[in-house]
């Protein structure tokens, strides 16, 4: 059992829970990830990033997006409560060197797993460059921890609402025509944005890392449904990656498998929110 | 097919064993005994759940098989145990109603009888071997030595009469046992009846390995594996679930930190396999892994309550020609496909699967397609599947395995259709563990190296068996390899100077 410490709300459906787990917090590293599951009879299995991680303390820190079952029901959960079951840390730690110059790109809620990453770029002495992107202002999280990594920080929305409006291409592309070029480049967000990534960083030769979210059953490498193409082999993602090289990356074809339960998704999502709103209005009169 | 119920078997069976009683049994008598066909489940009603098939026999027909035994006094069958169990002795306690003494008897050298009756593959071991099968020149009529022991294992566990064994007192020493499958379970269970401290990690969220996240329900019902885990808690072993070792704590830590005197790895072989063909991973492709621990250990078969989904697929094509193709291809069905094809480069003779779950399979509706070969996976523009390029193999010479190597006949190809393919073609030890452990040595399938004898790794106080050192075999090997490296765990910490708990 894994006991809530601090829950925020960080955006529009978007949450941080800081829950007790000494044994993931001591051993983990950046880019790693954990299965987490709301219920171990009947519920599902899902991949969060670990955002953050206190070992003296014991917690990590989790941050996720209600998108599905577990992520609705985690969102009702509140300090003193526990999760029953995560299993960590999974995946291999990001491959951490002093490049020179870095530039980090974070969309939306790949933000909160790019967060680690910065500060063990910032920590192993890169100069850091972080481009922010997010749909709208109130999508955007955790500007305030990223502007005190950075070197330099750059904030755009697709709807202009803050910052520049622009998608995190477009100035990923000026960094990348400057002198000197960056050495280096991590970008996490949605798949599309890190296929566009991928090209805009490739004419200039920028080694460029993506860490991908797939569909994952059990995370230790026994299922293959979270498997990739990428330079033309199957990887897996909760053992071979999650982060891989994104030049090498089929994008195509991940995008097609995070769609493959679609329809039971849509189904299931519809009922989540009408859950948490449930359990958002039986809580008002107390709270 | 239809099936007699089991009340006719019983009733019948009843009718014999009185014509036989207090006659005494000349070998040709025994031999005219008909053999005991196994009550199942009509395979038009079990294919809509997931329960078991094979209900068990009756006392009456437990008793009418058992006298079939010859009593060889050379026992053959016993030489093909893999645990050398005194198969005549419990055959004949059956035959005298001695179902406690039985069991005692299996117990001396198996701890899983209730799961070995169910899934071993008896006809090339205990059962190929028997002298009625080879004089009625059948395997298939050969004693259903399986079928007892899962007799004599229900009776006990139902009449409530299972003790866990006794624990000597505490040593103060402490092994870690890594992964909760049979070969896991055998050394927590061995190891711990010396008094010394065990703590079982297991990565997923529920103990049993195997049988409980790929062997469905319907072959084995899970209450009988929770039964032997709640039996290692009983024991007093600490099971320690969502505990991957190399992440979560790497194994050199466990030894050298944490105060672990020796470590038993039983990390099975959960990697899958893949085709290495054109489109293996378009949406619609499925290890036997997936689909089975969805529908097993995420429980998908419960569509009401289950968050995990499953895909849907109303024509399912499944490769390969094991028990996990089997066990895939039945479950397929449960979860509503219409038509479920079995895909496989050799005939039927060549299948590894245990030949009960062929013949389930068949009665089931499952339509195989042997000496077929898997070439390229066709899907749409959404980058689904639609169907699979085939194409019809005859026998060649035999390859290093020894079986006759498929040989492609050109120009055969054919399209078969369908919207999930599943593939069931084997698996590897996952290398994490060597891969976090220095000096952990695997042979290039990923096979863990361990001595023949005390199952030792490559590294001092680090023991291995099960699949992660066999590669994909057998539950009952799984078991036996368990047993023989937890009796070199127990020598090497009787070494040891004793501690306080
Ligand atoms: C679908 C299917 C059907 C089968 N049918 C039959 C049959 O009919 N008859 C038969 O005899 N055999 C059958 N087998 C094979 C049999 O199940 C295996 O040979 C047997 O289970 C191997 O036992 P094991 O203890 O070595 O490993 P497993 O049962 O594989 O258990 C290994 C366990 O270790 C855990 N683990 C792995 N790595 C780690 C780690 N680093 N840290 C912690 N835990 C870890 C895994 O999660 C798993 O639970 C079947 C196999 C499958 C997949
Ligand atoms: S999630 Fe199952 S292998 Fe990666």
């Amino acid at each position: 059992m894994h006991r809530i410490l601090e829950k925020q709300q960080l955006a529009d459906e978007v949450f941080l829970l800081r829950v007790e787990a000494p044994l993931i917090a001591r051993e983990r590293k950046a880019g790693q990830f954990v299965m987490v599951q709301a219920d171990t009879r009947f519920g599902e299995r899902i991949p969060l990033t670990i955002a953050d991680a206190n070992p003296s303390e014991g917690s990590i820190t989790l941050i996720f997006q209600t998108v599905g079952k577990t992520t609705h029901h985690l969102a009702t959960l509140n300090v003193g409560d526990a999760i029953p079951a995560i299993l960590g840390p999974l995946g291999r730690p990001t491959h951490i060197e002093t490049f020179g110059t870095a530039v980090a790109v974070g969309g939306g809620i790949g933000i909160a797993p790019l967060h680690p990453i910065i500060q063990a770029l910032k920590a192993a002495g890169n100069r850091l460059i972080v481009i922010l992107g997010a749909r709208t202002r109130n999508l955007l999280i955790l500007e305030d921890q990223m502007a005190r990594l950075a070197d330099e920080l750059i904030v755009c929305t697709d709807d202009g609402s803050y910052g520049r409006k622009a998608l995190v291409t477009e100035p990923l592309r000026e960094v990348c025509t400057r002198v000197p070029a960056p050495d280096f480049c991590v970008a996490i967000g949605p798949p599309i944005m890190m296929k566009a990534c991928a090209e805009t960083t490739r004419p200039f030769r920028i080694p460029t890392v993506v860490s991908l979210n797939t569909i994952m059953v059990d995370g230790t490498g026994m299922c293959g449904g979270c498997r990739v193409t990428v330079g033309g082999k199957t990887r897996f993602v909760c053992v071979d990656g999650p982060e891989f090289d994104g030049h090498q990356v089929d994008f195509d074809n991940m995008m097609l498998r995070l769609r493959a339960y679609k329809e039971q998704e849509d189904a299931a999502h519809h009922q989540c929110h009408l859950e948490l709103e449930l359990a958002r209005l039986e809580r008002k009169p107390s709270a | 097919m239809s099936h007699p119920s089991p009340e006719s078997l019983r009733r019948e069976a009843a009718a014999q064993l009185a014509a036989l009683r207090n006659r005494t049994l000349t070998p040709k008598d025994r031999l005219t005994i008909p053999p005991q066909p196994m009550p199942s489940r009509e395979p038009t009603e079990r294919i809509h759940d997931v329960q078991e098939v094979a209900l068990g026999y009756s006392p009456e027909q437990a008793r009418l098989e058992a006298l079939r035994c010859l009593q060889c006094k050379n026992a053959p069958c016993i030489n093909g145990c893999p645990v050398r169990i005194n198969i005549p002795a419990f055959l004949k306690a059956i035959a005298e109603e001695r179902d406690a003494e039985a069991i005692a008897i299996i117990r001396q050298t198996s701890l899983l009888p209730a799961v070995c009756g169910r899934v071993c593959p008896q006809e090339i071991q205990c059962q190929e071997r028997c002298t009625v099968g080879k004089a009625l020149k059948d395997v298939r009529k050969a004693v259903s030595i399986g079928r007892l022991e899962r007799f004599v294992a229900d009776v006990e566990r139902e009449s409530g009469r299972f003790q866990p064994p006794p624990t000597k007192p505490e040593t103060g020493r402490r092994v870690a046992v890594i992964g909760s499958g049979p070969a896991g379970i055998t050394v927590a269970a061995d190891v711990r009846r010396e008094g010394h401290t065990v703590t079982l990690f297991e990565a997923l969220h529920k103990p049993g390995g195997v049988l409980v996240y790929g062997i469905p329900e319907f072959r084995l019902p899970k209450a009988i594996v929770e039964l032997e885990i709640e039996t290692l808690r009983a024991m007093g072993v600490d099971i320690r679930p969502n505990f991957l070792v190399g992440r979560t704590r790497r194994l050199e830590a466990l030894l050298h930190d944490d105060g672990y005197d020796a470590a038993f790895i039983g990390a099975g072989a959960g990697l899958p396999r893949f085709l290495d063909i054109e489109g293996e991973n378009l949406v619609g492709v499925f290890s036997a892994n997936e689909y089975l621990t969805r529908a097993n250990l995420m429980r998908a078969y419960n569509r009401e309550q289950a968050d995990t989904p499953i895909y849907p697929g109303r024509n399912v094509i499944v490769v390969g020609g094991g028990n996990v193709a089997m066990d895939a291809a039945r479950m397929a069905l449960r979860l509503g496909a219409k038509e479920v094809h079995l895909v496989y480069r050799r005939t039927e003779a060549e299948m590894p699967a245990r030949i009960e779950e062929i013949e389930h399979a068949k009665e089931e509706g499952v339509q195989f397609h042997v000496l077929h070969a898997p070439r390229r996976v066709i899907g749409n523009a959404a980058g689904r599947v639609t169907g699979l390029e085939c194409i019809r193999c005859r026998l060649g010479e035999p390859d290093d395995s020894g079986r006759p190597r498929p040989v492609e006949i050109p120009g055969s190809e054919y399209i078969l259709e369908a919207e999930t393919l599943i593939v069931a073609i084997g698996n590897e030890p996952n290398p994490l563990l060597p891969q976090t452990t220095t000096g952990l040595k695997a042979d290039r399938r990923g096979r863990l190296l361990v001595d023949p004898v005390t199952n030792q790794t490559s590294l001092p106080r680090v023991y291995a068996g099960g699949d992660v050192v066999l590669g994909s075999a057998t539950v009952i090997l799984a078991m036996g390899q368990g047993r023989q490296a937890a009796a070199a765990i127990n020598a090497f910490l009787a070494e040891l100077p004793p501690r306080k708990a």
